[in-house]
C-alpha cells in the first residue's frame, strides 16, 4: 500500500505527519520526494547506505557529423537546441544545448537526420538510500540551481518496495512535483491548518487528488487555532477527518530540535496506528 | 526602481504575512504574488480584479482514434510513460515533448495547446497587484512567474515607482529560480527549527548562485531560541544580515482569520518589528 502526505502548500506539518506515521508501526518504507527541500531525515536520521547520482540525459552533438540542418531545433518544444549553420564569410557553424531547459525527452537524439546527436548523463542531484533500524529511508536531493525536480522524484519512486506499507511525503504545490510523487498512491492524507490560509491551499489540494483520482483524507494540524471553515469545508464535502493536532509549543519545540513527536509522546503513537488503521479502512480492497 | 522579493525555501514560515504588511507599509509600490501554484496573497489584500488573462503555455498530445493503426511507436519512444495500451494519453503525464507526434506515421498525433492558468491585474487598497492561478497539474509555473513579474516590472516603470514587491514560491526549483531572476534583494524568512535552517541554507545558496543579495528575518524565534541563536551564527558566519526576530504571536493567526494585514491589525510589539524589518529593507542600497 502507497499512502502519500500532501498539503497544497509547504509548512503545515506534512513532514511531521510523514515521519510519525512511518515511525509507528512496522514493515514501513519512508520516501521523502520533496527534493527541493527534504526534511524527513532530520528527524529519522537514518544510516545512508548508499548514494547514487540523479541523472537527466541530455544531447551532445558530434559536429563532424551534423549537417546543420536544424531539425534538432525544430523538435525540441523547450528551445534547448539552437543551431548556427555555417555562414557566408565560411565561419565554421555551431550547435548549442542549453542543458538546464532540457527535459530529456530524446526527440532530438532520435529525429536527427545525421544521427550526430548521443544522449549524455547530466547530474541534477542525488538519491541517498538508507535506513534506521527496521524502517528503510530513501530521499532525493536536487542540486542549487537546478529547475528540473519530476526526474528526481521519479527516480526516488523506482525504488518503492511493494512488501512493505510505503509512505511518500510529496513536495508542496499544485503542478509537476506534487503530481509526479502523488501520482500512483492508493491513499492521499492532505495536511492542512483552520486558516483562511490553510483552507485555500487545502481547496486546491483537493482539485489535484481528484484529479487524479486517489482516495484522500484530512489531518488537521494546530486544529485548536484559527477557525471552522475546514471543518465546515470537510463536512459539505463528505471529506473525512482522519486526525486533529493541537497547537502545543512543545510539539513545536520537538519539531525544531527535529525529534519525531512519538519518541517523546507515547500516546500519539496511539493516535498514528488508529489514523492508520481508518486509512486502511476507507480503501477499496485492492489496495490491500 | 528596485525589486524585493520574500522567499523561505519552504512554505509556511509566515512568508505571506509578511508580505501583506509590507503592502501596507510601502508606498509607491506594485505587490506580485509569485506563489502561483497555491496563491495566497489575495487574501490579505482583497483585490479587485481590473484585468484578467490566459496564459497559455505547453502542448498536450491527443490521439486521433479514426487515424491511429496502434503501431506502438509512440508508446515505445515517450520517456513519460504518458500513452497507455489503448492509444490515449495520460494527461497528466504528458510533457508535450511531442516526439510521439514526429514518429507518427499516421498523422494521428496532434499537439494541442495547454491553457495552463490565468493572471490577473487588480486594484487593491494598498496600490495594484499582480497575481496568478496555475491550473490544476499544470506544468510551467516558471513561465507564468516570469510573465507575472514582467507585467509588473511594467507597470512599476510606468507609473515611476519606487519598488516591486514579490512574494515568492516555495522551495528551490523552477518557480523560485524565476521569481529571483534579476531581483534586487531576497529577503528570507525562516523559523528556528533544524528543518528551517536547513531550507534556508539551500536557498541562500540559490540567490547566491544568481548572485542576489540575501537579508533575513527569524520568524517565530521564541519557539527555540537556541535554534534561533544558530541561525543567526550562521548568518554571521556567511555575511547574512538578520534584520528581524518575530515572536510568536496568536494575534497572527486572528489577523489572517480576520483578513487584515498584521501591521494593521494590531499595535502589538510584532508590528514594532514589522515596521522595523520594513524600515531596514527599504535602505537597501546598502544590499548590494
Ligand atoms: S538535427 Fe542533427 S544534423 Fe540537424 S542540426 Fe541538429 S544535430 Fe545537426
Ligand atoms: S532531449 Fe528533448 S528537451 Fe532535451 S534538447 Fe533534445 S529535444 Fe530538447
Amino acid at each position: 500500500m502507497i499512502i502519500s502526505i500532501a498539503s497544497g502548500k509547504g509548512g503545515t506539518g506534512k513532514t511531521t505527519i510523514a515521519v510519525n506515521l512511518a515511525l509507528s508501526f512496522k514493515n514501513v518504507q519512508l520516501l521523502d520526494c520533496d527534493v527541493e527541500g527534504p526534511n524527513a531525515h532530520i528527524f529519522i536520521k537514518p544510516e545512508i547506505k548508499r548514494r547514487e547520482p540523479a541523472y537527466i540525459p541530455v544531447p551532445e552533438v558530434d559536429e563532424t557529423k551534423c549537417s546543420y540542418c536544424g531539425m534538432c531545433r525544430k523538435v525540441c518544444a523547450y528551445n534547448a537546441i539552437a543551431v548556427f549553420p555555417p555562414s557566408d564569410d565560411n565561419k565554421k557553424g555551431s550547435v548549442l544545448i542549453f542543458p538546464h531547459l532540457c527535459h530529456g525527452c530524446g526527440a532530438c537524439s532520435l529525429l536527427c537526420p545525421a544521427m550526430a546527436i548521443k544522449e549524455v548523463n547530466k547530474g541534477i542531484g542525488i538519491i541517498e538510500i538508507g535506513g534506521k533500524d527496521d524502517l528503510q529511508f530513501i530521499h532525493g536531493r536536487l542540486n542549487i540551481g537546478e529547475a528540473m525536480s519530476p526526474p528526481i522524484i521519479r527516480q526516488v519512486k523506482n525504488y518503492i518496495n511493494p512488501t512493505r506499507t510505503v509512505i511518500i511525503d510529496a513536495p508542496p504545490g499544485t503542478s509537476c512535483p506534487v503530481i509526479t510523487a502523488v501520482k500512483g498512491s492508493d491513499f492521499c492524507i492532505l495536511v492542512t491548518e483552520p486558516t483562511p490560509f490553510g483552507l485555500n491551499d487545502l481547496i486546491l489540494a483537493v482539485e489535484v487528488v481528484k484529479k487524479l483520482k486517489i482516495p484522500f483524507g484530512i489531518v488537521i494540524n494546530c486544529a485548536d487555532i484559527g477557525d471552522d471553515n475546514v471543518d465546515k469545508y470537510c463536512q459539505d464535502n463528505k471529506i473525512p477527518i482522519l486526525l486533529r493536532i493541537p497547537f502545543d509549543r512543545e510539539i513545536a519545540l520537538l519539531y525544531s530540535k527535529g525529534i519525531p513527536i512519538v519518541h517523546a509522546k507515547k500516546e500519539y503513537k496511539e493516535k498514528f496506528q488508529n489514523m492508520f488503521n481508518s486509512v486502511s479502512k476507507l480503501l477499496t480492497p485492492r489496495a490491500l | 526602481m528596485k525589486q524585493i522579493v520574500i522567499i523561505s525555501g519552504k512554505g509556511g514560515t509566515g512568508k505571506t504575512v509578511l508580505t501583506a504588511s509590507f503592502a501596507a507599509l510601502a508606498k509607491n509600490k506594485v505587490m506580485v504574488d509569485c506563489d502561483v501554484d497555491a496563491a495566497d496573497l489575495h487574501l490579505l489584500l482583497q483585490p479587485v480584479i481590473k484585468e484578467r488573462h490566459e496564459f497559455k503555455s505547453g502542448k498536450t498530445a491527443r490521439i486521433d482514434a479514426a487515424a491511429c493503426q496502434q503501431c506502438s511507436k509512440c508508446i515505445n519512444v515517450c520517456r513519460f510513460g504518458a500513452i497507455r495500451d489503448d492509444f490515449t494519453v495520460d494527461a497528466i503525464s504528458c510533457e508535450g515533448c511531442g516526439l510521439c507526434s514526429y514518429v507518427c506515421f499516421d498523422g494521428a498525433i496532434i499537439m494541442e495547446e495547454n491553457l495552463s492558468g490565468e493572471w490577473f491585474i487588480s486594484d487593491t487598497k494598498y496600490g495594484p497587484f499582480v497575481h496568478a492561478k496555475l491550473g490544476i497539474a499544470e506544468e510551467n509555473s516558471g513561465k507564468l512567474v516570469a510573465k507575472i513579474r514582467q507585467v509588473a516590472k511594467e507597470i512599476a516603470e510606468k507609473n515611476a515607482m519606487d519598488y516591486v514587491i514579490v512574494d515568492g514560491p516555495p522551495g528551490i526549483g523552477c518557480p523560485v529560480i524565476a521569481s529571483l531572476a534579476g531581483a534586487d534583494c531576497a529577503l528570507i524568512v525562516t523559523e528556528p527549527t533544524l528543518s528551517g535552517l536547513h531550507d534556508a541554507e539551500r536557498v541562500i545558496e540559490v540567490a547566491r548562485h544568481f548572485k542576489i543579495p540575501v537579508k533575513l528575518v527569524v520568524n517565530k524565534y521564541d519557539l527555540n531560541p537556541d535554534m534561533s541563536d544558530k541561525i543567526e551564527y550562521f548568518c554571521k558566519e556567511n555575511a547574512i544580515p538578520v534584520i528581524g526576530k518575530i515572536a510568536f504571536d496568536k494575534v497572527v493567526i486572528e489577523s489572517i482569520v480576520k483578513g487584515r494585514t498584521i501591521v494593521e491589525y494590531t499595535n502589538g510589539k510584532i508590528k514594532e518589528e514589522v515596521v522595523k524589518i520594513w524600515e531596514e529593507l527599504k535602505g537597501f542600497s546598502q544590499c548590494r
